[in-house]
């Protein structure tokens, strides 16, 4: 006799531990394994592409701060440099600095969130979160410092900066970036050298070269993936060709390649923040732009390496004062597309660690 | 002969027969559920504690001094909270899977020697009983998961099943090498005869007996049955308030029994120098609960093939193996030299673990659909 088995569906999320956020898969398994994955997303749908539209070019910038609320600095940072091409601002040299000292911070700190979290789908128990948290918060304090924020920072201004950093954060940084690599040795030591994690990570969730250009990916997940592209060399933006700096690339795009480019990115970012601290010029932080601006008719897209990826703004002038169309290039999203292809033939286990090496942010996916 | 059955033979000589079996059975029991229950509580308490410890936070430190009400606390909740039972769900399976899933654990205190008479009773087939009663819990944990009428429940449900049927193998093979050593069944004589304690005697063995334990209780990095990354809460997801309560206690009347089953077997019981024999087993009991929280809060959860391979082509081959060479050594070995064997043994462990680890890897993968 036989048993007659047929696939069911399997509702992961909204209301999920490792969705993320408010994400939802609804899974077609045979037993543990996936036959189909179909993602809903829009629960956290907040309307902030036709919101931006009724406000002022600086008003819309705390908006940015809610996308990809893990790493707001950078947003900023990509809005205000699309703004900035779109109305051709000239910001002075010692703003350029510190938005790369927030931008490289911030993708530290996204990338532990992005590992932690990670390591916690695995089933780590927290420990590791908590450890990356350690780090994340001395960030965090550093923020706050500047802009008196912890989560949505609204930093940065159409022109530079909005704040000087004060006379502490100086020395606060140094000691973080000297702290740093020693940390990210333990983290490493202690995690590569895991065997479950090795188990469970290597040759999991393979996103093939072909298909991670297919798709479109960017950040982290295209460079596991083997592809050697990195928009702060290949299209500099900002000050980043006055660093050095390497851009790891994975070989297989499994999610350990994933996890292995986070840690090598933030020893990298160390390094820039390195230079950047060394090289920082005294002087102005903010050029002198009016309130209201005007920016001439025409449209813009401004894309910068944000942790996640590509971080695209695409503006849309009609010289009046808020932009008549703007888009984001969410790069979650975009990456995310990948997840079917990724998962199927795997088990329940792998889907989320999977879902949890490309290290998505509801809030930027369903903006 | 037990305390317990020497208080039956002072009672039967000023009462009736009959009413001294059942008085003494009444406080045996209380005072066996009073004990584990004890330190159920005490371990919730240390496994709070230790993880906040581990995880660079305090833990619970707020309700009496350092925090050690917490545990109450947390009772006092669960049993105020609204009994939820879903509306598809199997009544009477549902009502009943918490009470089948705690009951066994409770009973394995039965044969637990805390020290010398301190045992409800030396049955004869003491490790058999404990190997037999633990298994019941199985039970439970697939009724509440086929009972909830919820997918996460039944998937945590079959891994349940399918884990602890697997991981029962190696452990009573290895358990078998300590019986080959004592002769004997008996819990109080497992111990006794412990003059080296068996971890240094059967190290592999040991280890294999760890191992497979830590699954039998669902404890990281085996607690695929309640993933709370994957399947939220596996098997108990849709149950609530003393329900859920009693799946917890049951859990941890888990780990506090196989902690004194560990020491029992391979640490040498309430054996030990200077310190009265109680104060032996309760170190040795929290020494092993000390690592399997250690090892929760590191360790990664493995998936659920590589669980079944570990266990089938790991650690069964190793715990034949470790079998057959404990019991050529039963045979051969004189037993005047038992350190000859320790040292024989640590070697053979040492070799046979890094060949596994050369040979096997945890591998597993993608199945075409």
């Amino acid at each position: 006799m036989t048993i007659k088995t047929e696939p069911f569906v399997l509702n992961m999320g909204p209301q999920h531990p490792s969705t993320h956020g408010v994400f939802r898969m609804k899974v077609t398994l045979d037993g543990e394994v996936i036959v189909d994955v179909e993602p809903v997303i829009g629960y956290l749908h907040r309307g902030i592409e036709k919101l931006a539209e009724g406000r002022t070019y600086t008003q819309i910038i705390p908006f940015t701060d809610r996308l990809d609320y893990l790493a707001s600095m950078t947003n900023n940072f990509a809005y205000v440099l699309a703004v900035e091409k779109l109305a051709g601002i000239k910001i002075p040299e010692r703003a350029e600095y510190l938005r790369i000292i927030m931008a490289e911070t911030m993708r530290i700190a996204s990338h532990l969130m992005a590992v932690g979290f990670f390591l916690n789908d695995l089933g780590a128990l927290m420990t590791p979160v908590l450890y990356m948290w350690r780090e994340r918060e001395k960030i965090l304090d550093l923020y706050d410092m500047v802009c008196g924020q912890r989560l949505t920072y609204n930093y940065m201004r159409i022109g530079g900066v909005s704040h000087d950093i004060p006379a502490e954060f100086l020395p606060a940084l140094k000691r973080f970036v000297s702290e740093m690599p020693g940390f990210i040795d333990e983290y490493d030591q202690l995690l590569a050298g895991n065997e479950i994690l090795l188990a469970r990570t290597k040759g999991v969730g393979i996103l093939p070269r072909d298909m991670a250009i297919n798709i479109a990916a960017s950040g982290p997940i295209l460079r596991a993936s083997g592809v050697d592209w990195d928009l702060r060399r290949d299209d500099p933006y900002s000050i980043y060709d006055h660093f050095e700096f390497d851009v790891p690339v994975g070989s297989v795009g499994d999610c350990y390649d994933r996890y292995w480019v986070r840690i090598q990115e933030m020893r990298q970012s160390v390094r820039i923040l390195e230079q950047a601290i060394s090289q920082l010029p005294e002087g102005e932080v903010c050029a002198d732009v009016p309130q209201l601006l005007r920016p001439p008719v025409g449209e813009v897209y401004g894309h910068i390496d944000a942790p996640k990826g590509e971080l695209g703004f695409y503006l849309v002038s009609d010289n009046s004062i808020a932009p008549y169309r703007f888009h984001v290039r969410p790069p979650t999203l975009i990456n995310l597309t990948a997840l079917r292809d990724m998962t199927i033939g795997w088990k329940v286990a792998d889907l989320v660690i999977t879902f949890g090496s490309m290290d998505v942010c509801l809030g930027e996916i369903d903006r | 002969m037990t305390f317990l059955e020497q208080f039956q033979l002072w009672l039967a000589g000023i009462w009736p027969e009959w009413a001294a079996y059942i008085t003494a059975a009444v406080v045996g029991i209380v005072a066996v559920i009073a004990f584990a229950m004890t330190m159920v509580i005490v371990f919730i308490y240390v496994e709070r504690r230790l993880l906040g410890r581990f995880q660079i936070r305090t833990g619970p430190n707020r309700l009496g001094p350092e925090g050690i009400f917490q545990p109450f606390a947390t009772a006092a909740k669960l049993l105020l909270k609204e009994d939820i039972v879903p509306d598809k769900a199997d009544k009477l399976l549902h009502w009943l899977a918490p009470i089948i899933v705690f009951a066994p654990v409770l009973m394995l205190f039965a044969v637990v020697p805390i020290f010398g008479g301190a045992i409800f009773t030396d049955l004869n087939i003491g490790i058999v009983y404990i190997v037999a009663i633990s298994s019941v819990s199985v039970v439970g944990i697939y009724m509440a998961g086929w009972a909830s009428n919820n997918k996460y429940a039944l998937i945590g449900a079959l891994r349940t099943v399918a884990q602890m049927v697997s991981y029962e193998l190696p452990v009573v093979l290895s358990i078998i090498g300590v019986i080959l050593m004592v002769g004997s069944l008996s819990m109080n004589q497992i111990v006794e005869s412990q003059n080296i304690p068996f971890i240094l005697l059967q190290p592999l063995g040991f280890v294999i007996f760890f191992i497979g334990s830590l699954a039998e209780m669902n404890r990281s990095p085996f607690d695929l049955l309640e993933a709370d990354s994957e399947i939220v809460a596996g098997y108990h997801i849709e149950y609530s308030g003393m329900k859920f309560a009693l799946f917890y206690m049951g859990e941890y009347g888990h780990s506090v029994a196989y902690s004194a089953i560990i020491a029992t077997l391979f640490l040498g019981g309430w054996q030990g120098p200077l310190l009265p024999p109680i104060i032996w087993f309760l170190i040795k009991m929290m020494a092993v609960f000390f690592v399997i929280v250690w090892i929760r809060a590191t360790l990664p959860r493995l998936r659920v093939d590589q669980l079944m391979a570990f266990a089938w082509k790991c650690l069964l081959p190793m715990a034949v193996i470790n079998l057959f060479v404990i019991a050529a050594e039963v045979l051969w070995l004189p037993e005047a030299f038992p350190w000859i064997m320790v040292l024989v043994n640590f070697a053979f462990a040492g070799v046979l673990i890094l060949l596994w680890s050369r040979l096997f890897t945890l591998g597993g993968g993608r199945v075409e659909v």
